[in-house]
């Protein structure tokens, strides 16, 4: 049967037809569908989501260690996370098959870096596979699965956003039964101290040099001898924007792109003219054929930023422009904003209005950072805004009170919130924290997690509960103040009497983002008085997607995406938004 | 249409307009009418209310999932200025078919930016072939704002050369697997009709 799938829904069916009985991921863009769509095989593979990607793994690597197969998917920077266990596991090998995934995000569509993860291959001196459309994403996780077992080695699986979240056409297979060959005890394997890693590190070189001769001709990699005078190496997306510019090029398409096939590429170098290597993002390729001592072109001619496309590659290698150039001039940018009825919304006005310094953290509410809120000072990675706030307040010894709070989400918190808060505890900071409690990993696309009561596959399960285990990492009870996220003053009189405190604070700001409230929901619904409106503009601050100006200048709400969130009615001096009939 | 000949149809407009499903039913129907479909678009960041852009690709085999600059068939812009952003991708004889629907975005709200005046115009000055549509007003009196998306099928469907009882087949298909009401039903398939016949 065939199916017009995406690369993830491609690489869910991928895993059910491998026969794989465990995966454990935590939500990250572009990877989130995966797991999503693994949770329709769930009598077939068990999924969840892990409070974060090194848990993720750990779980994995048990899970391969106890017989079956088993996979861990996250994002790019997930795998920052996951590093420690994926370079440990790269010695221990595999006993059932194990594999990683990696989503690349080039052109960080919503991301903070973009690294390539092929490095991560390379220092851990494992497999690397990667797909260039949905049938490939399906069909390479069975044979990473395959690799892993055969060559006793945890894979990693690179896609990138492109092959995420296209949709391609994908012949669908019938599932393999894989029986489980459960937990022997190896001492050998399994304890990486340093008399058996010595050992496994000699295995290791081993397995590579093994694989290398493997990618010979191993059916990941592809050759497609065509005219002999442009010959292309390439891998992923790349090899579709390549196919389009060069129609008649001989092309080697590589799947197993780390350990790259050295004796393939060397022969193929011969066979042809002029070489070019289009890959995306780093060198990868490039810099290893060179070592090699073949002559290409590559990154003196393409981008090493950035995603690419058909243009890209047409302009850059063949310096051809095949379109009239139209610059439309002055359009106003459309950047994501917080939703409309977003608990988030007045968390920030406060902090806007008390001109504070926020550290941010990772999830929506990075969106605060946005004018006309400007209420995110920095934002470096997931759980980062305690321990930089924490940071700021130690370098501003003298004075720090009241000049410093940290928001993060529920999510986030529970990712690697935990830690930095025991931290500022531990070492006496004065910290004002303020967990942002939307009860949902929300930017993601709204997942489950341990605070939120239910796992991924549906089951009813142990509440994380955030107030006690805040007062369990030792804040104390008069400082940690639970708020209703939609109520301004309230939100304002806890803020400035926690920054006000010498002492350690967390602030709960709770609502639900609207994206988890009952579909039944009777949303509330208002509108400007537009005989009571002065045009003063203070309802535009909030910066809600629902109101706009009108031509004389008054506010106007938009009922299509109007929720009644009222945050808008609490900062109108003049009484003029009020309630109508949805 | 002949089969060899590849369609690049792009949708664009703002978070939360149903562009992705607009794609999705397209995508369907290229797919049963025989071709090779490719079709691309970016999640995550994009949806709180940003813009967003799928592209949609149909041929005897399509590599790219991404349509090249010049080579756009249609442009189905689902916002009064969203396809502005994307003119350079039209092909010589394609076709910006535009809601006249205006979204105010934040930047202009907070006097950051300005709303075109004249998007019509922008459009002709660069001899751009368009057909504007006030979708919003037509799903209002069909008494629900959400079909926008299933009227802008029904127009782009008038120009592809499909019969139009696969597009009835897959926009019913699509709305069994919902579990619609009959009366959302109804409303949906008469936003295909009023787009298609307007």
């Amino acid at each position: 049967m065939k199916k017009l799938l995406s690369g993830n829904e491609a690489v869910a069916r991928g895993i059910y037809e491998a026969g794989v009985k465990f995966a454990s991921a935590y939500p990250g863009t572009p990877s989130t569908e995966i797991l999503e769509n693994v949770v329709q095989y769930k009598k077939d593979v068990y999924c969840e989501w892990a409070p974060n990607e090194k848990v993720a793994l750990e779980a994995v690597i048990g899970a391969s260690m106890g017989g079956v197969r088993a996979i861990s998917v996250m994002k790019h920077v997930g795998l920052n996370v996951a590093a420690d266990p994926l370079f440990s596991m790269a010695y221990i090998g595999s006993n059932g098959g194990i594999v990683i995934i990696t989503a690349d995000e080039p052109s960080m569509h919503s991301s903070q870096n973009e690294q390539d993860n092929r490095h991560y291959a390379r220092a851990a001196k494992i497999p690397c596979i990667e797909p260039s459309d949905s049938q490939e994403a399906k069909d390479f996780i069975i044979a990473a699965f395959e690799i892993s077992e055969k060559f006793d080695t945890p894979v990693l699986f690179r896609m990138t956003t492109r092959i995420c979240h296209s949709k391609s056409i994908v012949e669908l297979g019938k599932k393999k039964e894989v029986p489980s060959k459960g937990f022997t005890k190896n001492f050998q394997k399994y304890v990486v101290l340093p008399a058996n890693a010595r050992k496994l590190h000699l295995k290791v070189e081993e397995r590579l040099k093994k694989l290398e001769k493997y990618g010979y001709n191993c059916l990941l990699n592809k050759l497609e001898i065509n005219d002999s005078k442009i010959g292309i190496i390439t891998n992923g997306i790349a090899y579709q924007y390549a196919k389009e510019v060069f129609p008649d090029a001989s092309i080697l398409k590589l799947g197993l792109t780390f350990p790259i096939p050295k004796k393939l590429i060397s022969e193929f170098a011969k066979k042809v003219k002029t070489l070019y290597v289009i890959e995306e993002l780093e060198p990868f390729f490039e810099e290893q054929i060179k070592a090699m001592g073949i002559k290409i072109i590559g990154k003196d001619k393409l981008p090493i930023t950035f995603e690419f496309n058909t243009n890209i590659v047409e302009e850059n290698l063949l310096n051809r422009k095949s379109y009239r150039e139209i610059e439309v001039k002055n359009l106003p940018p459309r950047p994501p904003a917080l939703c409309p009825g977003c608990p988030h919304r007045a968390p920030f006005y406060t902090l806007h209005k008390l001109d504070v310094n926020v550290t941010g953290d990772i999830g929506c509410y990075t969106l605060g950072g946005l004018p006309p809120l400007s209420a995110i000072h920095t934002c470096v990675c997931m759980g980062a805004s305690i321990g930089c706030g924490y940071g700021i307040e130690k370098a501003m010894e003298q004075n720090p009170t009241g000049k410093v709070v940290a928001v993060i989400g529920d999510s986030t918190f529970v990712h690697s919130g935990i830690t930095e808060l025991i931290n500022v505890i531990y070492n006496k900071g004065i910290s004002t924290i303020c967990i942002m409690d939307n009860s949902i990993t929300a930017m993601t696309g709204h997942q489950e997690h341990p605070g939120t009561g239910k796992t991924l596959m549906g089951e009813q399960t142990h509440k994380l509960d955030l107030i006690e285990l805040v007062k369990a990492c030792g804040v104390k009870k008069e400082n940690l103040r639970p708020v209703n996220a939609f109520d301004l003053k309230e939100i304002m009189t806890v803020f400035k009497e926690e920054l006000a405190k010498s002492e350690p604070s967390v602030i709960i700001t709770q609502g639900p983002c609207i994206f988890i409230e009952p579909k039944n929901k009777k949303w509330k619904l208002f509108e400007i008085d537009s005989e009571k409106c002065k045009a003063c503009s203070i309802c535009l601050q909030i910066g809600c997607p629902a109101i706009s100006k009108s031509d004389d200048n008054k506010a106007v709400i938009d009922p299509i995406f109007c929720l009644g969130c009222t945050v808008c009615v609490q900062v109108c001096p003049f009484d003029s938004i009020i309630e109508i009939k949805r | 249409m002949a089969k060899k000949n590849n369609i690049n149809i792009l949708i664009c407009g703002v978070g939360g307009q149903g562009i992705l499903l607009a794609s999705e039913i397209l995508s369907e129907v290229l797919m049963k009418v025989g071709y090779d479909v490719k079709k691309s678009e970016i999640h995550g960041m994009a949806q709180r209310g940003g813009s967003v852009e799928s592209h949609i690709r149909a041929g005897k085999k399509v590599y790219s999932p991404l349509i090249k600059k010049g080579e756009a068939d249609f442009i189905l812009s689902f916002e009064s200025i969203e396809g502005l952003r994307y003119l350079e991708y039209l092909s010589p004889k394609g076709k910006l078919i535009r809601n006249t629907q205006k979204i105010i975005p934040l930047t202009v709200t907070i006097g950051n930016a300005e709303y075109p005046k004249n998007p019509e115009k922008i459009a002709k000055q660069n001899d751009i072939d368009t057909i504007s549509i006030n979708a919003a007003e037509i799903a209002r009196q069909l008494g629900s704002d959400k079909v926008v998306n299933i009227i802008l099928l029904g127009v782009l469907a008038k120009f592809l050369d499909i019969d139009k009882k696969i597009w009835d087949d897959i926009l019913l298909n699509w709305m069994k697997a919902k579990k619609l009401s009959q009366k959302i039903t109804k409303i949906n398939s008469s936003a295909f009709e009023k787009g298609f016949n307007s």
